[in-house]
């Protein structure tokens, strides 16, 4: 079976279609973790933006089968891709409760995404200590967990993950990249991780591909992409 | 002491009325950053519309009832066609709009119904209820349905998944659409939202001010200056603003400067607002860790 996110000759960016990406291909397999590595600038958040349409992008994206590189945003995220995104897009004004009811907008069984908001509240029960309060006034750890957990209320079949270690706490990163393991291996949710931090994304990812100025310049098993001379040097730090 | 009650009372009901336009400049400013200068003259408009049903021999309540729903659809239908195509330009462009929206409206109203002063009618009796000195039936009635709406439109916001995907739209659009919300949708939802509840204040002072086309514009006035007073990101300022407006007004004028120079009132508080505390009184105090 073909794997669950196709990626073929894909180039996107600001203003100008190709002044990001150029011609990248990758895939994501059902079930699989992969991790896009990448320096500051390689395009790493431009990518996830334009899989999920938040960009003008030329090339070919399947997910399931089904070309989606036309559709909106919006149809994007209703046919089961969730993207957390760079900056986390949380409701500040909205309550952390708000924030995950948000996400269980689409759909249609109301006492699924009951049961899933109190699964959330399991997997982080920082987030229902806090579950009335303003999302704005959350710190930065405990809105990436909301940002995870509200495309988790979507019930998604691809997770795209922007660097959820960004800015956080050692100890709150390890929590969450847990609960990330858990969430695929159990739900089954396929997930597309871009890191900066390339030995907790390797770590966690099946297959990994190396971004460089909107190229892929290496690309294979996260074990293989680990051990890769190059890899270690400028991304593992030895 | 009757007297200054009675001032205090009638403030309170054309108060609901500002506070209900200003509502309406704030669901559109929230979501768009735009505040609609054409919201009074579509609220005339609708009035025309009541008026109209009205004299066709329709019930009250039935011609109120369809022109909210009437309004609705065009306030839909106007984002759709209008503003739509101008989401993306220059704060002046989509002024210009605003304000070619505002003149259109008002010459076609003039056109189609004219010029002339009509009287609109009360739904409420015309003596005061319970045998009261303080106010008048209609000015209770403008209260009680002000209110209504009010809880109406806070049950909506507040607990209903429509109502929150509308929320999260204004808030942060790239998120909600991220969420699968169609962000552009709610844009026209929160536009029917605005005209309806703009239709109701158009009903509800037009026995007291009169039908003419230009009906609205000191009403705008006011509820600008309640929005901003209140705070112009907080539906629950510019509610508070307008019934303090109202009040204000009606005292101001009755003891201090007079009847003429009561919309100077408006005028005064909107330029002391912007002077003083540019985010209303209760602007809300908006707390963010980063």
């Amino acid at each position: 079976m073909a794997a669950l996110l196709e990626v073929e000759g894909l180039s996107a960016g600001y203003n100008n279609l190709e002044n990001v990406l150029h011609d990248v291909s990758f895939s994501v397999e059902r079930g699989g973790i992969t991790a896009i590595l990448g320096a500051n600038g390689a395009g790493k958040t431009t990518l996830l933006r334009a899989v999920s349409g938040m960009l003008r992008r030329r090339g070919s994206v399947r997910f399931d089968g089904r070309p989606i590189e036309k559709s909106a945003v919006e149809d994007i995220a209703r046919v089961g891709v969730a993207h957390v995104p760079d900056g986390r897009g949380t409701f500040l004004e909205l309550t952390t409760e708000e924030n995950l009811r948000v996400g269980a907008y689409a759909r249609r069984d109301r006492r699924g995404a009951a049961l899933d908001m109190e699964r959330m509240f399991g997997y982080f029960p920082r987030l229902k200590e806090r579950r009335r309060q303003q999302a704005g006034t959350l710190s930065g750890g405990e809105q990436q967990m909301l940002a995870i957990s509200r495309a988790l209320m979507m019930r998604p079949r691809l997770l795209l993950l922007d660097e959820p270690s960004f800015g956080l706490a050692p100890l709150v990163v390890q929590d969450i990249f847990r609960i990330m393991r858990g969430v695929n291996a159990e739900q089954g949710v396929s997930v597309l991780l871009v890191e900066q931090n390339a030995g907790l994304a390797l770590d966690l990812a099946d297959r990994a591909y190396v971004l460089e100025t909107g190229r892929v310049v290496l690309s294979g098993p996260a074990a293989e992409v680990g051990a890769d001379e190059n890899v270690r040097r400028a991304y593992l730090g030895f | 002491m009757e007297a200054f009650l009675h001032q205090v009372f009638s403030g309170l009901a054309t108060g609901g009325v500002y506070a209900s336009l200003a509502l309406a400049l704030v669901m559109i400013y929230q979501s768009t950053n735009h505040i609609n200068f054409a919201q009074g003259e579509m609220a005339m408009f609708s009035t025309y519309l009541a008026w109209a049903m009205i004299h066709a021999g329709l019930p009250y309540w039935w011609a109120f009832a369809l022109t909210v729903a009437v309004s609705f659809v065009a306030g839909v239908a106007i984002e759709r066609v209008i503003i739509r195509p101008v989401e993306s330009a220059p704060v002046l462009s989509v002024v210009t709009v605003f304000i070619a929206l505002l003149v259109i409206f008002n010459s076609v109203a003039g056109w189609i119904y004219s010029y002339t002063i009509k009287t609109f009618p009360s739904p409420f009796p015309e003596q005061p209820l319970f045998g009261n000195r303080f106010i008048s039936s209609h000015e209770l009635g403008v209260i009680g349905v002000t209110l209504v709406m009010l809880a109406v439109l806070y049950a909506f916001f507040r607990f209903t998944p429509l109502g929150l995907a509308m929320r999260a739209a204004a808030q942060n659009a790239a998120s909600a659409r991220l969420a699968g919300i169609r962000v552009g949708w709610m844009l026209a939802l929160g536009w029917g939202l605005a005209a309806a509840v703009g239709a109701v204040a158009g009903m509800l002072i037009a026995p007291l001010v009169y039908l003419e086309p230009n009906m609205m514009s000191g009403v705008l006035l006011y509820a600008f200056a309640a929005a901003l007073v209140g705070g112009i990101d907080n539906p629950f300022g510019a509610v508070l603003g307008g019934f303090l407006v109202g009040v204000l007004e009606n005292v101001i004028g009755a003891y201090v400067i007079g009847t003429e120079l009561k919309l100077t009132v408006a005028l005064v508080l909107i330029v002391g607002v912007l002077l003083v505390r540019p985010t209303g009184l209760f602007g809300r105090v908006f707390v963010t860790r980063v």
